[in-house]
């Protein structure tokens, strides 16, 4: 009898034993991609945010965070990147809904639609060398429309080219990539407005000008608001149009980031330019969380209706 | 009819103006890239256009730049897929975690990415190998966000909990249940991952060019310094590439990839 009941219990036990391991050995599932993600992910937001509160000696010191803080350099930088982006996600926010408005009232799926929305696609990851290239030969010296400036009307602005090496081209440049941007990520919320609501306020004797502003606009405000941040984080971060496109080292804080990465230039300052890389985090992260705040309004908003 | 006739001249109004902001500068690189060659040359010609194949450095880079993307697209199908996939089905306390993990990426800008990432590429280099192909670890991670998000969408869409208890009563094994089963219905998912893959690769050039390696846009940068026309030649050549390549894909199939957000 015990012959019997000692080898049962000793299966049962090894079953669960087996059990328990197999519930264990799930976690090794996870394993390459958590050590894939842990080298190309995580090494490197650790090494930055690390950094930031460390000196070029490797020692505790938040000398380059207040350094960054008080250089008259850092906070010009700075506030030229915040100005671009604002504008710029204003710019684009507002010209592309419009496109994406534009579109949907169109013919749907037609080849208008389809083509408007391939070339968003092409022209929203469009940046760098390859948009700097398609301005100056637009607004460049001997470009398109300074060359019909310089005809039409030699003493305005277009016919000198040198507005395009400042702010108000790095406007206009980087508006180039926000407005297909924009018309990607807000055509679906357009495309939800219901025909039946504009019915409705019909049927009840609104006029367009009522239901766009007591329907149409308060819909949209929250999706179309996250669209706009999420273009000046896009905007924000962008480092290569502005790379290719004017010389200025620290005319942007990407750029500075840059600079003070690359020993080219002879000073190289990994501490300094790890501050940086932190307050870009701390700034898009900020932003990001209000994105995704008011992501779960609409996305509530949605589910509700 | 009147408020139709409104709309009508509200619609072709902003058309025509953002159409023109879209189309003017394209057309601009059309007509810089035609603009006399030579000082020889009495006229506009083709010749740019003409010796783009005979461009050093292109070729391989673009080769470079397709395997980089081949590369990325396994990383996805056979780490990033499994793992989301996995974690759904078996280790639903992750889910939370992970879905933060990829996300992180979206607050990272990759000109940050590439300071704290220098010292392990610098590393590579030195032990592994100087290729611009290793670029492809970094970019796995930098398209994240979106391969996770269309994953998870068309996750949502089937109920995986059921496909894996049907396919494990029928005796299939953890892989084929995987591979066979779940993966195929989440097929567009991961096309739309694919192409996203080749957007970026192809694009990319924070990263690469500030830790010297010479991939497509790099060389593009590199011909500019000496033959504006033909860089901007081979610029618009892509772009028309990309163009037509996202017109050939079935609308439906493109729906999602066409949602993703460009946050490098």
């Amino acid at each position: 009898m015990t012959q019997v009941t000692d080898p049962r219990a000793g299966t049962a036990t090894s079953r669960a034993g087996s059990r328990h391991w197999r519930s264990q050995s799930a976690y090794l599932g996870v394993l390459p991609f958590l050590v894939f993600s842990g080298l190309f992910l995580l090494y490197p937001t650790y090494n930055v945010v690390s950094g930031a509160f460390k000196n070029n000696e490797n020692e505790f010191s938040t000398a380059a965070l207040s350094e960054a803080f008080h250089s008259s350099i850092t906070i010009h930088a700075f506030k030229n990147s915040l100005v671009l982006s604002l504008w710029t996600a204003v710019a684009g926010s507002i010209l592309g809904g419009l496109f994406a408005w534009a579109l949907v009232t169109g013919k749907k799926e037609g080849y208008f639609y389809r083509f408007s929305i391939a070339l968003s696609s092409v022209l929203a990851q469009f940046g760098g060398v390859m948009l700097t290239f398609a301005f100056l030969a637009t607004f460049g010296f001997n470009g398109v429309i300074s060359t019909l400036a310089m005809k039409v009307m030699p003493s305005s602005f277009l016919a000198d080219s040198a507005w395009l090496y400042g702010l108000n081209g790095l406007i206009v440049v980087y508006t180039f990539f926000q407005i297909p941007l924009m018309v990607l990520v807000f055509l679906p919320t357009i495309e939800n407005l219901r025909p039946q609501w504009r019915e409705a306020s019909d049927s009840l004797g609104g006029n367009s000008r009522e239901y766009w502003t007591r329907i149409g606009i308060p819909v949209l405000t929250p999706s179309f608001a996250g669209a706009a941040l999420l273009l000046f984080v896009n905007s924000f971060s962008a480092y290569a149009t502005a790379a290719t496109l004017i010389n200025l080292t620290s005319f942007l804080t990407p750029l500075q980031i840059a600079t003070a990465l690359s020993s080219e230039v002879g000073g190289a300052n990994p501490a300094e330019a790890k501050a940086l890389s932190f307050i870009m985090i701390v700034v898009v992260t900020f932003v990001m969380a209000l994105y995704a705040l008011l992501r779960r309004r609409v996305t509530k908003w949605e589910a509700n209706r | 009819m009147k408020r139709t006739w409104k709309v009508q001249a509200w619609r072709r109004f902003i058309i025509g103006f953002v159409g023109l902001y879209l189309m003017v500068p394209l057309y601009s690189m059309f007509d810089f890239s035609t603009k006399p060659f030579l000082i020889a040359d009495s006229g506009r010609n083709l010749r740019s256009w003409r010796i783009i194949p005979s461009q050093p450095d292109l070729g391989i880079a673009v080769l470079r730049s397709m395997i980089t993307a081949g590369i990325v697209m396994l990383l996805i199908l056979f780490m990033i897929v499994p793992t989301v996939i996995w974690v759904q089905l078996k280790l639903p306390k992750l889910v939370r975690p992970l879905e933060l993990l990829c996300l992180l990426p979206l607050a990272i800008p990759a000109i940050v990415i590439v300071v704290g990432i220098a010292p392990l590429y610098r590393w590579i280099s030195i032990n592994l190998s100087e290729s611009p192909i290793t670029l492809a670890g970094v970019y796995s991670m930098l398209i994240l966000p979106y391969t996770y998000r269309s994953l998870s969408a068309a996750l949502d869409a089937v109920d995986i909990h059921t496909l894996a208890e049907a396919a494990q009563t029928l005796g299939a094994s953890t892989f084929r249940m995987i591979s066979g089963v779940i993966m195929p219905t989440i097929r567009t998912g991961i096309i739309n991952g694919s192409f996203i893959a080749i957007a970026l690769v192809l694009g990319e050039f924070t990263i690469s060019n500030i830790l010297n390696f010479k991939t497509f846009q790099v060389v593009i940068a590199q011909i500019g310094r000496t033959s504006g026309n033909v860089a901007v030649s081979v610029s618009l050549a892509s772009i028309i590439f990309v163009l037509v390549l996202l017109l050939l894909v079935p609308a439906t199939k493109r729906r999602a990839a066409v949602l993703d957000v460009d946050l490098a």
